[in-house]
């Protein structure tokens, strides 16, 4: 019994902390540790799992594992009629809803040839650019948290607790408000919406200043941000990158402009550029977004047109309520479209928007019936996602969870 | 999109090129589609990247099914400077569904064509990395194929977990 105690001690005495392959040369170990990051880390903002390959601190190669949350949205798509799709495609990224909903209907618009009234396209411009502010305010939020910057976070959640409500006031629910449809949007907005809207717009622009003095005379969050992970255009290009880390490199690249759709060119605004395309940029390219969003808001307020909200085609939007009682056409459209919906003419279409994260296209395939025979989202984090590895390599681990932040990837999105 | 005109224009330049390559063009509701043969994907896409479709906007796939051959996939390219978009679709069979990759033109084709190999099958030639990447790795099937049934996976609780298989041992 003594002896194996003083053999446990002699065992004991002789570890010593010195690195075992200790590279005498360089004096640098040459040990990589393989450190599996997520998929529940609150700093892969969803179920990101990454596999990174450290060496010291330095990260030295990262693999992302993704499929935590893959739902078969696309798969669910192809079993419900055109109009019933909405819904599920919504639930994709699930901080930008009304661009996923937009995407959809853009695509059935072009397959259909249904024209959207001037009215509802207004309509469908104020929901995105505010929902485009909602999913930044996310974003700033949650990327300062992994900062270390605390109280932003709380300050961003009350701008986007705003943005929430004014969606509960104009279709009843907060999130996944499927207030866009084929052909228009649900519902007029309502009374009362307009005078919330504008108190919104008027104190915007002064908070995303606030949040900029908060950040921007912060030191530790400059260190973090400036000069870290930078990527050439010319590789984001290659990668696929979209959106504002595209335009963080310097490349004014933005849909809304180069090729507009829902009445997007009726509106005055400027597109944030970057220089370098490190992390401040994006921040900085983001941040200045908020206040080109507000601008597009107002003038679309200001110069809201009248009219009707969704299309008068009774072929594919729902009569009006009080229809149904006097008229045996609309109960029959009615009875139609809710039972079968409506059935498209064999094609395929891709309709790309530009969403808070960078090119959201909709692909569908109708194959004559009133089910889509194929959606697929092609979703700018998926794409995105993919320049992870090439920023990252050859920096400090810190940066990476820095980097994650600023590339703002929805993993509702990713999977799909 | 290049209008009707363009379209042939540029499958013109293509059967130049390649002359069996192209098979079918199409312009419908403002989308200009060109369908190649499976093994001519490199050639005029390479040639397409270098006459100014320089971005791959994106890269999916689709089942035909009835229809032969079954597997599509389709690559959406952007030409940024004269904000024009042109698809390239080609088919494969079930039996042989094999398409060589676009990965050392576009790093970016890296995931969608990962996805297109998850879903449908379609086999990647030359790709670095073709492993499942939203499905688990031990997934059995193409679960985007038509054929490939809703709802055909037996959810497990408590008064079937003893029956499923790999649950409870």
């Amino acid at each position: 019994m003594a002896s194996e105690v003083s053999d446990y001690r002699k065992q004991e005495e002789s570890i010593t902390l010195e690195r075992l392959d200790h590279d005498p040369a360089t004096g640098i170990s040459s040990d990589l540790l393989t450190l599996n990051i997520g998929p529940h880390h609150p700093a892969t903002h969803g179920v990101l799992r990454l596999i990174v390959t450290l060496e010291g601190e330095i990260v030295r190669d990262i693999k992302p594992v993704i499929g935590y949350v893959h739902t078969g949205i696309e798969k669910t798509a192809e079993q419900k009629a055109y109009w019933k799709v909405i819904p599920v495609i919504e639930r994709m990224d699930y901080l930008s809803y009304y661009f996923n909903a937009m995407a959809y209907c853009g695509s059935v618009e072009t397959l259909t040839g249904v024209e959207v009234p001037k009215r509802a396209q207004y309509l469908r411009v104020i929901h995105m650019e505010l929902n485009r502010i909602m999913s930044h305010m996310v974003w700033l939020g949650t990327s300062a948290l992994d900062l270390g910057a605390m109280s932003m976070f709380w300050y961003c959640f009350r701008e986007r607790e705003t943005i929430l409500d004014l969606f509960e006031m104009s279709s009843g629910q907060r999130m996944h408000t499927r207030y866009f449809q084929v052909g228009g949007v649900m519902e007029d907005i309502p009374l009362g919406f307009e005078k919330k809207l504008r108190q919104f717009l008027k104190t915007m622009p002064s908070r995303a200043d606030k949040f900029a003095d908060l950040l921007e005379n912060n030191e530790i969050v400059l260190q973090r941000l400036r000069g870290t992970c930078p990527l050439s255009e010319e590789r984001l290009l290659d990668l696929g990158v979209t959106g504002p880390l595209l335009r963080a490199a310097g490349n004014p690249w933005d849909l809304r402009k180069t090729a507009p759709y829902s009445s997007y060119e009726d509106f005055d605004f400027k597109i944030p550029v970057g220089t370098v395309g490190d992390n401040y940029d994006r921040y900085r390219v983001r941040h200045a977004e908020l206040y080109e969003s507000v601008k597009i808001i107002e003038q679309a307020l200001d110069g809201l047109p009248e009219g009707p909200y969704i299309t008068e085609d009774r072929k594919y939007a729902l009569p009006p309520r009080h229809e149904l009682a006097t008229s045996m056409e609309a109960l029959i459209h009615h009875f139609k479209l809710v039972t079968e919906g409506f059935r498209v003419a064999e094609g395929e279409a891709y309709y790309p928007i530009e969403s808070p994260r960078g090119e959201l296209g909709c692909f569908i395939r109708s194959d004559g019936s009133s089910k889509p025979a194929r959606v697929h989202m092609r979703d700018p984090s998926f794409v995105n996602l993919q320049a992870t590895a090439e920023m990252c390599t050859d920096t400090y681990i810190a940066d990476l969870i820095a980097t994650l932040a600023m590339l703002d990837p929805v993993l509702g999105g990713i999977d799909r | 999109m290049p209008d009707a005109t363009g379209l042939e224009l540029i499958a013109g330049e293509i059967r130049d090129s390649a002359p069996d390559a192209v098979l079918a063009t199409k312009h419908d509701r403002g989308r200009a589609e060109i369908e190649i043969t499976p093994e001519s994907v490199r050639p005029v896409i390479g040639m397409l990247k270098e006459r100014g479709y320089t971005f791959l906007a994106s890269l999916h796939g689709l089942d035909y099914w009835p229809d032969e051959p079954r597997l599509g996939v389709i690559y959406e390219l952007l030409d940024m400077k004269t904000v024009d978009r042109i698809s390239i679709k080609t088919r494969v069979t079930v039996e042989n569904p094999t398409v060589a990759t676009v990965v050392d033109l576009w790093s970016g084709a890296d995931h969608p064509e990962r996805e297109v190999f998850d879903m449908f099958g379609v086999v990647f030639e030359g790709h670095p990395d073709l492993r499942r990447i939203l499905m688990p790795e031990d997934y059995e099937g193409h679960p985007q194929r038509r054929d490939f049934p809703i709802g055909g996976e037996e959810v497990i609780f408590t008064y079937n977990e003893k029956t499923m298989p790999g649950w409870t041992e």
